[in-house]
């Protein structure tokens, strides 16, 4: 019995099981009637832009290199890159002084080295893929470290943003009147507060409050940022369910009696989800310039502590400009690379979740 | 309209009043005293007493440093601003309108002069792009446009200081006059140094900023590509060439004059981080300096002026958008 159960099923299945494998590569004509889940035409309409699959597959690199690198690293301490100490350098200089007395040359040389506690400054080994810095860091396991911190936090920062900018402009796209005024006075106002300044006065003042030297600081000011940053997702969510809410569907649900929770949370808020997304997607890599550019000013995460940001700081002295590129490079080359990668993907969303689009 | 214009500048009154009331208690909170940073020495060494510092510091209005403190200071500090008066710089002790003013000049040159090159690069090359949708040209622009726009502008400006002040000197690292320049040259010979040295900045300016413009511009043509007036255009047998230029490009205009509206604190505020890595003595620097050392006033100045900007900017882009589209009307 069980045999020709199998065998029924498997008649009709080669054929489509190719149909959805055809899918990816060319349609005729049966399968383009097909009906497809939204999600999975989504996923299909994503895949088959070759840059956003490009973006995905350097996120992926970079949360790979950032997370599971420094596991191969030799220069991997307790959670965090330590100082080669095994290959100590001697820096020397030598002097020579050349004497004439009577008729005859004298040499003599005057080595002067200081055995430093570190190998610092080293160049590009095989034991330093990127160099060491000045206190003997290698810098390639501090790019991966400082990868975890930028990462980290763009995706901390992008989350809470949303929940607070779905909650708020939920509310006042929702209820209306005063309480939707209210709100959108604050977004009003928060939106003209410059960013950069605000930041650098925080950064001083949480200094000053005995944050200077713990990674808390980043964190509050991350959380700062969030504060100032929630606007434009209210703004968004506001503005879909104003349309949303004079829909038939929801006069349907009106009609049906459903509480008011279940109007927003099962009702509005899924239709605008796509939005959301692509917006997460493309505010994650300005919040990792964000951090970056904190960093760059002096302002962002403790000076010791390696972040991308903090690392690309180090090109602002112009002797680490010139003749230690290896220190800022790498972090450079990583901001821009995952600022690209997350527009290329939100990009790639975008058009995928777009129903007008026609290819 | 003239009731909704109304309406919006009571608005903005209030924005900026509560901007400014934000700003200023956290510049108060800022532990960087610069009264104490430059009477430190007088106070380590005994010449300044105690009282005679805390005169000083009544002087200025900073003795206070309590809530109720803070906000007297506050209204002083609003009295003054209803007046025009914004106080004077604790660094150079001159009037912070007078320093606004002064360095606005040179920030102002640098952001017009990109944006103008922004523009010309990016509005022929949109429209382009979207005339081929998915084609070669639009594959490959949209790709060098994201990438640069990805560049941060730190890393971008010490990129081209290394490669093109340094290795190549071809340009200054910093500043607007060169030091090797010799006292009493004419005025063209300096304002030919200062062109020179405003390239670079203005290169990374147009490299951050074009993609973002030639983005806009070709949604926006699609956009246009696929109303009706165009199917009618070409309906009625207009040659492309006129489709494009005269049906085309006139409606992309549409959303873009409002868009330019809205850039106006970016165009006279300066841009801080491309001004720092450059040395510029524009505004931005400015204000970064004011901040770091804790000149209130001037930092104070600066963040309003910003303020101010941005909230003139998003009211005139909506009032350019009721007058350039008569489809648009504005107020409910």
């Amino acid at each position: 019995m069980e045999d020709t159960n199998v065998e029924k099923l498997n008649t009709p299945l080669p054929e489509g099981d190719g149909g959805t494998e055809q899918d990816l590569h060319g349609e005729n004509l049966t399968e383009r009637a097909k009906v497809l889940s939204p999600a999975a035409t989504v996923a299909k309409r994503f895949f088959r832009s070759k840059l956003s699959v490009i973006g995905l597959v350097v996120i992926i690199a970079l949360f790979l290199f950032s997370f599971i690198g420094p596991l191969f690293s030799p220069w991997r301490g307790n959670g965090g890159a330590i100082p080669d100490t095994k290959n100590v350098q001697p820096i020397g200089t030598v002097d020579i002084k050349r004497y004439e007395v009577d008729g005859v040359v004298y040499e003599t040389y005057d080595v002067v080295y200081d055995l430093p506690s570190a190998n610092i400054n080293a160049g590009i080994s095989k034991d330093h893929w990127m160099g060491t810095d000045a206190s003997g860091y290698d810098v390639m396991t501090r790019l991966m470290y400082g990868g975890r911190v930028s990462l980290t936090i763009g995706f901390v920062v992008i989350i809470l943003e949303t929940l607070l900018g779905v909650v708020l402009g939920g509310i006042a796209g929702y209820f209306g009147k005063w309480v939707d005024n209210l709100i959108m006075r604050i977004v009003d106002l928060l939106s003209c507060i410059p960013t950069i300044p605000i930041m650098l006065i925080l950064g001083v003042v949480l200094d000053g409050l005995g944050f200077a030297a713990s990674i808390m600081k980043l964190y509050i000011m991350m959380a700062m940022l969030c504060l100032i940053g929630w606007v434009g997702t209210a703004r968004l969510v506001r503005g879909q369910i104003l349309s949303l809410r004079e829909q038939e569907f929801m006069l349907a649900a009106k009609c049906s009696g459903l509480s008011t929770a279940k109007k927003i949370f099962k009702h509005l808020l899924p239709n605008v989800i796509p939005q959301l997304i692509v917006s997460m997607t493309l505010g994650l890599g300005n919040v990792i310039l964000m951090e970056a550019t904190l960093g760059f000013l002096g302002i962002g995460a403790p000076l010791g502590t390696a972040t991308w940001g903090n690392m690309i700081n180090l090109a602002s002295d112009a002797i680490n400009r010139q003749f230690y590129p290896n220190l800022w490079l790498g972090s450079g080359v990583c901001i821009t690379l995952a600022i690209l990668a997350f527009n290329f993907v939100g990009d790639g969303l975008r058009d995928a979740f777009d129903p007008k689009m026609k290819r | 309209m003239v009731k909704y214009i109304i309406k919006r500048l009571l608005l903005c009154a209030f924005i900026i009043l509560g901007v400014s009331m934000i700003i200023y208690f956290l510049l108060r909170i800022m532990p960087v005293q610069y009264l104490e940073e430059q009477f430190r020495t007088q106070l380590d060494m005994g010449i300044l007493k105690e009282e005679e510092f805390n005169r000083i510091k009544a002087l200025y209005g900073l003795d206070d440093n309590s809530f109720g403190g803070i906000l007297k200071g506050y209204f002083t500090w609003l009295g003054n601003f209803f007046k025009g008066d914004m106080g004077t710089s604790f660094q150079t002790g001159s009037p912070v309108a007078y320093e606004i003013k002064s360095k606005m000049g040179i920030s102002f040159a640098i952001s017009f002069v990109s944006m103008i090159l922004e523009l010309i690069i990016a509005i022929p090359l949109g429209i382009k792009c979207a005339c081929n949708q998915y084609g070669k040209l639009d594959y490959g622009a949209t790709v060098v446009c994201m990438t640069l726009t990805a560049f941060p502008t730190f890393f971008l400006g010490n990129l081209f200081i290394k490669w093109f002040a340094v290795d190549l000197g071809w340009f200054e690292v910093g500043g607007l006059q060169s030091s090797s320049l010799p006292i009493g040259v004419s005025g063209a010979e300096k304002f030919g140094d200062m062109l020179w040295h405003m390239i670079m900045p203005m290169t990374v300016l147009v490299m951050l900023n074009v993609g973002s413009y030639m983005r806009y511009q070709r949604t926006n043509t699609l956009e246009v590509l696929n109303s009706d007036y165009i199917r009618t255009a070409r309906a009625k047998g207009l040659s492309e060439n006129k489709v494009i230029y005269k049906h085309v490009f006139r409606n992309t205009m549409i959303p873009l004059v409002t868009v330019m509206a809205s850039t106006l604190p970016m165009l006279f505020g300066g841009a801080m981080i491309t001004e720092e890595v450059f040395a510029i003595p524009g505004i931005g620097q400015t204000a970064y300096q004011a901040l770091k050392v804790g000149d209130i006033p001037l930092a104070m100045g600066y963040n309003m002026f910003i303020a101010i900007l941005t909230v003139i900017g998003i009211l005139l882009s909506d009032i350019m958008y009721a007058v350039v589209d008569p489809r648009v009307k504005l107020g409910k």
